[in-house]
């Protein structure tokens, strides 16, 4: 469920002021950002230590493996400690949408990107889930790499071949996922809610329009509160609308 | 403007909800930990798809589709003069020497083709060699009777290892110099690497720059690391 408010961004406050929605809580936008941040770190190490040609310009491997692990490892320490010590009702939240598909959410997997959506529609569902999955598969391979050179009884043979193929795919979808949230005109406002929290109310009922605000607040420091509201809303909305198991 | 009085109304329900997010998730993770035990075949089926695409747009002179991957251990990568360089031959020997490039060069010189593989689970099919077999290049030294393995050390310090002479004496074990038809590159261990295509290649050790040959074998780099001395493919490390 989304909440109103009046805040609006420093580009915004000349003469229409647009309304804006709260999208995500500070527990989901550093959750993404330290996620991010993670990844192209690591991707640009593991690529100096994967492409054969890079390894010349950077000969100092065992530095980049070490720039490589301690990163992997500050990662999921900081994606558990967020996670733990942030909004855990808001993570909880967005979990439990990320779970469920809808019919809405079907049509628009199966071409029908006109059905109406929640406040993820179901092709940014598909991407929590793929990049939650591999992040994991990505941790797991990369511990296994890193035990099975000090203990060769840890080495799987498909492990190197995982890492690689995790890294392929992810490439992909991470191009994808910036070519819709910087350059595709349609969707680009999105980047909006997930640096500052926000997202125009027009664009929110135009691209998610089952993500409804039930009530309206103008005062700006009431934010907070609203979105720990909008968590435990969505968590009740959530356990109503599941069927019966 | 919307009017904030006015919250946006859902055009319908959730009909139908399923909880399919974890099922996909997990059935990812399912495919994830499968692969980690069956990485080999599944690589051969995708590679079949993969390397043609790769080929054909030039990706496979960028990434490692043919399998190199370049592995080291020292901050820097030892570089090669041609005008300076020596490869020193020592220890149990009748008459120690140094070759230059060019000396080692004039030597008769094999060529092959064979595997290289990584213990860390990648291959190499059809690597083009250019070299000289170790009995050619012992033979100026004349090895003593109480010899019985070779000490090779890399320029890329601290890593060595060692063969038995028997291991040398295998009708695929060379002294590389040349690799697809050119020079060894330096990432491949110019200007000499070896080659012992039925060992893991941390055996194959790169930049090559003394040859000392020893009592017995002792435990090279990857040895004092855990590593099986004798790293024959399929039959050490935990593999067969």
């Amino acid at each position: 469920m989304a909440e109103l408010t009046t805040a609006p961004p420093r580009s915004a406050r000349a003469s229409s002021r647009p309304r804006y929605v709260q999208r995500f809580t500070l527990t989901e936008r550093l959750l993404h950002w330290v996620h991010a941040s993670a990844f192209f770190v690591l991707l640009a190490s593991g690529l100096i230590l994967y492409l054969p040609a890079l390894s010349t310009t950077f000969a100092d491997r065992p530095l980049i493996k070490d720039v490589h692990f301690y990163t992997a490892v500050s990662w999921a320490g900081a994606m558990i400690l967020i996670a733990l010590l942030g909004n855990r009702g808001a993570v909880r939240a967005t979990v439990r949408e990320v779970d469920l598909f809808d019919r809405d959410d079907r049509r628009f997997l199966a071409g029908h990107t006109d059905s109406p959506q929640g406040r993820f529609n179901a092709g940014q569902k598909v991407n929590v889930i793929v990049t939650a999955a591999f992040a994991t598969l990505f941790f797991v391979s990369g511990m296994l790499l890193w035990l099975g050179e000090r203990n060769t009884d840890i080495r799987l043979g498909g492990t190197l071949y995982l890492h690689d193929a995790l890294m392929y795919l992810s490439v992909v979808i991470v191009i994808g996922h910036l070519y819709l949230a910087l350059i595709n005109r349609s969707t680009r406002h999105s980047l909006h809610g997930i640096t500052l929290g926000s997202v125009r109310e027009d664009w929110a009922r135009s691209h998610h329009a089952k993500w409804l605000p039930p009530e309206r607040h103008s005062n700006p420091g009431d934010k907070q509160v609203t979105v720990d509201r909008a968590a435990r809303t969505t968590d009740r909305a959530y356990k109503e609308k599941l069927p019966p198991s | 403007m919307t009017s904030s009085d006015q919250p946006p109304q859902s055009p319908r329900e959730n009909v139908g909800a399923r909880r399919l997010g974890r099922a996909g998730f997990l059935g990812l993770l399912g495919a994830g930990v499968a692969t980690l035990f069956y990485g080999k075949q599944i690589s051969s089926v995708t590679s079949a798809v993969t390397k043609p695409f790769a080929d054909a747009t030039g990706l496979s002179h960028i990434v490692p589709s043919s399998g190199w991957r370049i592995y080291t251990v020292a901050d820097t990568m030892p570089t090669f003069d041609r005008a300076t360089w020596r490869l020193k031959l020592d220890g149990l020997v009748g008459r120690p020497l140094e070759l230059s490039y060019d000396q080692l060069l004039a030597l008769p010189k094999v060529e092959q083709v064979s595997t290289f593989h990584c213990v860390t689970g990648w291959i190499v099919d059809g690597v083009h060699w250019g070299g000289v077999r170790f009995h050619d290049l012992l033979a100026s030294v004349a090895p003593l009777p109480s010899a019985h393995a070779a000490h090779f050390v890399s320029a890329e310090i601290p890593y060595d290892d060692y063969l038995t002479l028997d291991d040398l004496s295998l009708p695929d074990v060379m002294l590389a110099y040349e690799m697809d038809g050119q020079p060894l590159p330096q990432e491949h261990g110019a200007p000499v690497r070896v080659v012992i295509p039925n060992m893991y290649g941390y055996k194959n050790v790169k930049w090559v720059e003394r040859i000392t040959l020893v009592p017995r074998q002792g435990a090279g780099y990857w040895e004092q690391r855990g590593y099986d001395v004798n790293a024959w493919v399929g039959h050490s490390n935990g593999y067969g």
